[in-house]
């Protein structure tokens, strides 16, 4: 215990010393929040339509001013050619592009049927999903609306139509900051608590001082003891300054306890470090621990369900998100965020968690070694 | 674990083995190192040295071969030899970002000396190397002579019976040599058996037996004044050379 007890004077007297690398752990989770929140958004508002109007009718001026109307559409122009428009789409002036066609409104009336043409810019796939669906929610709008104008007010009631109310439970506004931030607090935990350790057993490796520990009657133990404790109070400082400014900023603070937080925290940092233990024994060099460290955190991030929803992936990628631990730390903060999630409801996530706080730090244990 | 005859050597190296892949780094080495010896182990870069060292300090497992450290047996009780000995590598593993206060601190309260001793030798050794004015300077801020004392103050803080040297005083000007040297003298004057590499030539006369390493195995092995003798040269220098040119390791 003596020795452990010297062990962290000495690794608090550095990690203090290092003045850039405090103000940067300080600085790190409040920029992240303060910016990626807005980055990160999920809405798509101010979509950049052309529009090709063949017909100049009172129906075609109708639909397009439904467009319009919205935040949804930005009107970009009125073209006389759909190669002008396509033209506007190449040049990146225009993300989606409706031509109406000619006899659009004598064709409604006449023919009770027409069609109109929709171009939207797939380069980014997801604008361009979510307008077409906003483009056809809107002619279906006024699709009923031009057959509740034709039919006599009497009869309306004879018009079999189902609406569909729904309702957002645990998060009523869709508010995506709710969703986002939690993560986002997840995310700067795990690269503070990460990075931090790894870099640092590496350093003393190419500073020649892990040989002098390891000439010592330092026991391995206290050596991963005295590696971990520093960075698993650096990582619940980092929690802490994250709910802080989320409070702050976005008002977002637990329907559960920030107990169960700190506990899922707790033993999901011990897991997180005892992986990083883990890379830094693979390293040699600190360019080397870099390079891991990445690769492992770009995995962490893209199949942690923060960006891109679990439930999207192929089976082969959830099955991934499930040996990684960043996905259980998510799930479960969002849960005790959003939704109160206890203890009991969390027991499977902390099940898993306290799993591979034991493999990692296992593993850790094995490879590190002081002899050669 | 030793034999009353033994009682003295506390170092025991037989047929003492080190292969990397195809690569023999040591070659079948065996020697013995007297209690209280300053026991110099020469060699050109490349010879072995520092392998042989690694082994005997045990964060190196050998191939094959036998080795006793300090009474301990190197394959089964490193742990023990670790509290034992005390070791000052090439790169002198002071932590830079550290004060001379702290760095002293640290090494005394992981060799597990009480407050009270940590104390009395840090005064006793900042006295000694004249550093009570600079004791809470960075290491980093030092010149390479007094890291080199420092590091070598530290590696005898835990009072060891056995001191290993890798190679201590590479790049540094012939007075501070001097002084490093009155250190080992003083250390070993203590009762500290010291094991020293060097590729300085006139520091091998300040030893009291010297082996001479080449492509791995020991060429000669006695006190300068013998090994002259028997080579009927009158300068260690020119029996290295005549040692070291039949290697065929290139640098």
């Amino acid at each position: 215990m003596r020795q452990l007890k010297f062990l962290l004077i000495k690794e608090f007297q550095q990690i203090l010393r290092n003045k850039l690398l405090v103000r940067l752990i300080i600085a790190v989770p409040i920029v992240q929040l303060v910016i990626l929140p807005f980055a990160a958004n999920y809405e798509i508002q101010n979509i950049k339509l052309s529009v090709v109007d063949n017909d100049h009718s009172e129906y075609s001026r109708k639909l397009i001013n439904k467009f319009t109307s919205t935040n949804y559409f930005l009107l970009n122009g009125y073209f006389y050619s759909y190669k002008e428009a396509i033209h506007q789409l190449e040049k990146d002036n225009a993300e989606l592009i409706i031509e109406i066609p000619k006899n659009f409104e004598k064709d409604l009336i006449r023919e009770n049927e027409t069609k109109i043409f929709i171009t939207a810019n797939a380069i980014n796939g997801q604008t361009a999903g979510l307008s077409v669906s906003y483009s056809n929610s809107i002619i279906r709008d006024f699709n009923n609306d031009i057959r509740i104008e034709w039919l006599q007010p009497a009869r309306i009631n004879s018009l079999p139509t189902i609406e569909v109310t729904s309702s957002n439970w645990f998060n009523p506004k869709m508010n995506y900051k709710y969703f986002i931030v939690p993560g986002l607090m997840v995310l700067l935990v795990t690269l503070v608590g990460f990075l931090l350790t790894t870099i640092n057993i590496v350093k003393e490796k190419e500073d020649g001082t892990i040989e002098q520990l390891n000439v010592s009657p330092l026991k391995k133990y206290q050596f991963i003891l005295g590696k971990l404790i520093p960075f698993w109070i650096i990582g619940l400082v980092v929690l802490t300054i994250a709910q802080i400014v989320s409070f702050v900023l976005y008002g977002i603070y637990p329907v559960g306890s920030y107990l169960t937080i700190y506990l899922f925290a707790a033993i999901y940092l011990v897991a997180l470090l005892g992986f990083g233990l883990f890379v830094s024994t693979l390293a040699e060099t600190q360019q080397q621990a870099m390079f891991i460290a990445y690769f492992f955190m770009m995995i962490f991030i893209l199949l942690g369900g923060l960006f891109a929803p679990i439930e999207n992936m192929p089976n082969w990628a959830q099955f991934l998100t499930r040996l990684n631990p960043v996905s259980y730390f998510i799930e479960a903060i969002r849960m005790i965020i959003l939704k109160g999630s206890g203890i009991k409801e969390l027991a499977t996530h902390f099940g898993i968690i306290i799993l591979f706080a034991i493999i990692f730090n296992t593993l850790a244990v094995y490879s590190y070694h002081k002899t050669n | 674990m030793t034999t009353p005859a033994e009682k003295d050597i506390v170092i025991k190296v037989e047929n003492l083995t080190k292969r990397f892949g195809d690569f023999t780094a040591v070659n079948q080495i065996s020697f013995e190192v007297n209690k209280g010896e300053i026991f110099g182990f020469l060699g050109a870069n490349g010879a072995g040295k520092t392998t042989a060292m690694k082994m005997l300090i045990g964060i190196l497992n050998p191939t094959s071969g036998k080795a006793n450290v300090a009474g301990f047996d190197i394959y089964n009780q490193p742990e023990q030899i670790k509290r034992n000995i005390g070791y000052m590598s090439q790169k002198f593993s002071l932590y830079e970002d550290l004060t001379i206060a702290e760095n002293i601190n640290f090494f005394g309260g992981i060799y597990g000396l009480n407050d009270d001793e940590i104390k009395f030798k840090s005064e006793e050794l900042l006295t000694k190397l004249n550093f009570h004015a600079i004791k809470n300077n960075l290491v980093s801020s030092l010149p390479l002579g007094w890291k080199q004392k420092l590091a070598f103050s530290l590696a005898i803080f835990h009072s060891p019976k056995i001191v290993f040297l890798d190679e201590p005083t590479s790049g540094v000007d012939p007075i501070t040599r001097r002084q490093f040297w009155d250190l080992i003298y003083e250390a070993s004057h203590n009762g500290i058996t010291v094991f020293v590499t060097t590729h300085y030539m006139d520091e091998a006369e300040y030893c009291n037996r010297i082996s001479i390493m080449v492509d791995g195995e020991i060429k000669a092995l006695d006190s300068p004044k013998e090994l002259k003798n028997n080579f009927q040269i009158d300068s260690i220098d020119d029996i290295f050379y005549l040692l070291a040119r039949k290697a065929k390791r290139i640098e």
